[in-house]
């Protein structure tokens, strides 16, 4: 009975560590991704994660590599077919999104088929409580890395994020900051395949920076505001889903969902 | 190149998708001169600033820029995305960090500064015109280009405005490089005007430009119809509005 507490315990405290983690960075990533309405962008590459899963698979890696693999591969190509298409950006995202989804979907059947044993539901809205300590390492050297790079690039991301054609007249090298940002977007879909799924991450991306915008007054508040309700969501969502043993993930976006309402009552109150 | 050329452009040409732009385009900016470019929509005036600032390439010819070249660019009547949580005092440090005292400064300098700690999303268009001035001036530029900064402001609001910016030119030293589509509030400061139609039509002292045959051939029949009123005015207007008595003590007008 003991060992079944700690055993409880310590997947609870992974769960609560890893959900931290991303927290950080879907929150402030999640407000360039607002400021920038790159929202479609997150799904897309968020899709594309499916392929990655079935390449680690079929590897035998661990799916949060295949995944950041991937959305590089991905990154990269749509920041090249974006320069050189004439098609706008939304139906180039809406080939791209729902084209990998369909791969993935497909390429994960087959490794199926093949008695591999892949839960795609886990994938699909994550599973964070099956988090392991392997990962949780992985997921951190994810958001060390992440954020060093953001808080690296921030400036000249607020930058081209208020004004393109003014940053570039001050120097700032629009296309490779903004290449950049997909990649730090693509590895945070790779923290984010294990805790939230790929169909769900873009709420966490996109709710907490929105609830944060009611509250600041300077983009550098509304970036840790932004952090704050996302570690926020993760926080209530965990909870919630182990008292009424919920689905995590689900949990955790429906909290996002009600601190966002609920801070737009009390701040259209005011 | 002569010492005091800023920036120049040498048989500048640009053609997109088969259609030509620009083409042998000359001009040159001196320190502490003001040219105004002129010309009709689609005359290629905002594509001409452009390749001069770098921020895109011609087809042909060569920009020449001035080694210690320090450009301040006011865009065209724009709109600070209103999402992003920005006061009037953050959008000014986004280029690079300056002092409270140097933001203070160069907002007085433009009129402004009683906006300093506004969200730039909620001052008024004028309002941001003069910021982004602001933020131009805040680079100690040696050339300031701006693309129609007169654009959607009433006369008395460009008469204010054209001042200021001969004022700076004044202050600053600093060539001006000015994208207009009105010639006759421009005349006034500027030393030289270019009269722009994909080519260069003509250029000149802008006392001679309204008399050149290929000006009045591009604007001629647009001017026709039109009048020019000439206001008796016995007060002028400050930049606020109100109004200031020119003449004797016993004016009849109503002061506001």
């Amino acid at each position: 009975m003991k060992i079944a507490v700690i055993v409880m315990d310590d997947f609870i405290i992974n769960a609560l560590v890893a959900g931290i983690g991303l927290a950080l960075l879907a929150g402030s990533l999640g407000c360039i991704v607002v400021w920038r309405r790159m929202a479609y962008f997150g799904d897309t590459l968020a899709h594309s994660a499916l392929l990655g899963v079935a390449l680690a698979v079929s590897a035998d890696i661990l799916p949060i590599l295949g995944v950041a693999i991937i959305g590089i591969v991905l990154a990269s190509l749509l920041y090249w077919l974006e320069k050189k298409q004439d098609l706008s950006n939304d139906t180039l995202l809406g080939i791209m999104s729902h084209s990998a989804l369909a791969l993935g979907l497909i390429f994960l059947s087959v490794a199926q088929k093949q008695g591999s044993n892949v839960d795609l539901m886990a994938y699909l809205f994550g599973d964070i409580l099956a988090v392991s300590r392997e990962e949780l390492v992985w997921i951190y050297a994810g958001v060390v890395l992440v954020l060093s790079l953001f808080a690296y690039l921030w400036r000249d991301l607020l930058s081209i994020s208020v004004h393109e054609e003014l940053a570039r007249t001050d120097g700032v090298s629009v296309n490779r900051t903004r290449f950049m940002f997909m990649l730090l977007l693509a590895l945070t879909i790779a923290v984010a395949i294990k805790v939230v799924g790929v169909l769900l991450i873009t709420a966490l991306l996109v709710i907490p920076a929105a609830s944060a915008r009611l509250y600041s007054k300077t983009p550098l508040q509304m970036v840790m505001l932004s952090m704050l309700f996302a570690m926020l969501s993760v926080v209530l969502g965990l909870g919630a889903s182990l008292y009424w043993d919920a689905p995590t993930a689900p949990a955790m976006v429906v909290a996002a969902a009600i601190v966002f309402f609920v801070s737009s009552v009390v701040r259209s109150r005011r | 190149m002569e010492k005091n050329v800023l920036l120049a452009a040498e048989n500048l040409g640009l053609k997109r998708q088969g259609k030509t732009i620009l083409s042998d385009v000359n001009l040159s900016l001196h320190e502490s001169e003001i040219v105004t470019l002129i010309g009709p929509n689609g005359a290629g005036k905002t594509s001409l600033i452009r390749i001069l600032l770098g921020l895109s390439e011609a087809s042909e010819g060569k920009v020449y820029r001035r080694a210690d070249l320090r450009i301040g660019y006011v865009p065209q009547r724009t709109t600070i995305n209103p999402v992003l949580p920005l006061r009037v005092r953050d959008f000014l440090q986004l280029g690079a960090r300056y002092s409270d005292d140097e933001i203070a400064q160069v907002l007085e300098e433009v009129g402004v500064s009683h906006i300093t700690d506004s969200a730039i999303q909620n001052i008024s268009g004028g309002e941001l015109q003069r910021v982004l001035l602001g933020r131009a001036l805040l680079k100690r530029p040696n050339v300031l280009v701006l693309d129609e900064p007169a654009q959607g402001v009433d006369i008395i609001g460009q008469q204010a405005l054209y001042k200021m910016i001969a004022a700076i030119r004044d202050h600053h030293a600093c060539g001006v490089l000015m994208v207009s589509h009105d010639l006759h509030l421009v005349m006034a400061a500027t030393d030289q005007v270019i009269c722009l139609n994909t080519h260069v039509c003509c250029t000149g002292h802008p006392d001679h430009i309204s008399e050149h045959p290929e000006y009045l051939k591009l604007f001629g029949d647009a001017l026709d119809g039109m009048a020019v009123y000439s206001h008796v005015h016995d007060h002028e207007h400050e930049l606020d509005g109100a109004i200031v008595c020119t003449h004797h003590e016993d004016c009849s007008h109503r002061h506001g």
